[in-house]
């Protein structure tokens, strides 16, 4: 019976001690790939290029995330392609900021989307993870929510609809909020046990909350 | 936008909707049951981050 017992709260602080390691990794991981992101913003900005860079790294990405990650993510080499993933999303991300910069205003609205998007962040995790409440409820609404939006982007690739282009921005924040949500949680409940992939679901969710936020205030500020 | 690069991330954005849509299933599916409360604990920060982006869409205004 004592053994019994000794054994699951030994099982039990293994479990917490597991679930700790990957939430402060994925955060140490998330702030080194934050920063390259930034030096490499930094980077394209100093280069001044197209703003087709932008496109072109984003769908590299987009196709590093979902062919080369998934068999990476257990390995060192995840880390190498976190950081490719993130340095191209960041370098992309500076040619969108060049734009935005050359306006009036611009410095303030790239300034207050970045401050935005950081209390944001901050202020989500904080809450999931000082609640420690279960959001994996959401995952079925996130998900659904992700392919509708995911469809009307499409959409307005052709369509070019700036009302439906406010839309899509406006739903992407609310729901990569929720997304924060239901990832924090998902590492606290141990349904996360993969750092690499927790990086990198919410790095996105950081890149489209900023992204989206420059284009609402972009679009509010005339510009 | 150069149409080359439109069609690019079209076909990127139809095989992200083709390899998300397993997932997606799955969590429809099997998400668990919200229970009393939870909903009211997921609205309020959503809420509270949609006041805070009209806040800041009223200083780029101002």
């Amino acid at each position: 019976m004592n053994n019994a017992f000794e054994q699951a709260v030994s099982r039990s602080s293994q479990q917490t001690f597991a679930t700790n390691k990957v939430i402060k990794n994925t955060y140490m991981l998330l702030s080194a790939t934050l920063i390259f992101s930034g030096v490499m913003a930094m980077l394209s900005l100093y280069l001044a290029v197209p703003v087709w860079t932008y496109t072109v790294s984003v769908i590299i990405a987009m196709l590093l995330g979902m062919f080369v990650l998934p068999r990476t993510q257990d390995s060192g080499a995840g880390i190498g392609v976190i950081f490719a993933i993130t340095g191209l999303m960041g370098f992309g991300l500076g040619a969108v900021l060049s734009i935005y910069l050359q306006l009036p205003n611009g410095p303030q609205t790239v300034a207050l989307a970045l401050g935005g998007t950081g209390v944001i962040f901050l202020g989500l995790s904080g809450y999931a993870l000082s609640s420690r409440r279960d959001f994996s409820f959401m995952g079925g609404f996130i998900f659904a929510g992700m392919m509708v939006l995911l469809v009307a982007m499409l959409a307005n690739i052709f369509l070019h609809i700036p009302a439906l282009q406010l839309a899509i921005a406006a739903g992407f924040i609310l729901l990569m909020s929720g997304f924060i949500l239901f990832q924090t949680s998902q590492m606290v409940h141990g349904g996360e046990t993969n750092y690499i992939n927790a990086t990198y679901g919410l790095y996105l969710s950081i890149f489209n909350i900023f992204i989206s936020l420059l284009q609402i205030l972009g679009i509010f500020g005339d510009e | 936008m150069n149409i080359w690069l439109q069609i690019g991330m079209a076909v990127t954005l139809v095989i992200m909707l083709v390899f998300m849509y397993p997932a997606a299933k799955h969590w429809m599916e099997n998400s668990p049951k919200a229970e009393k409360g939870d909903w009211q604990a997921a609205i309020i920060p959503l809420a509270l981050v949609a006041s805070f982006v009209a806040l800041l869409v009223l200083l780029v205004k101002s």
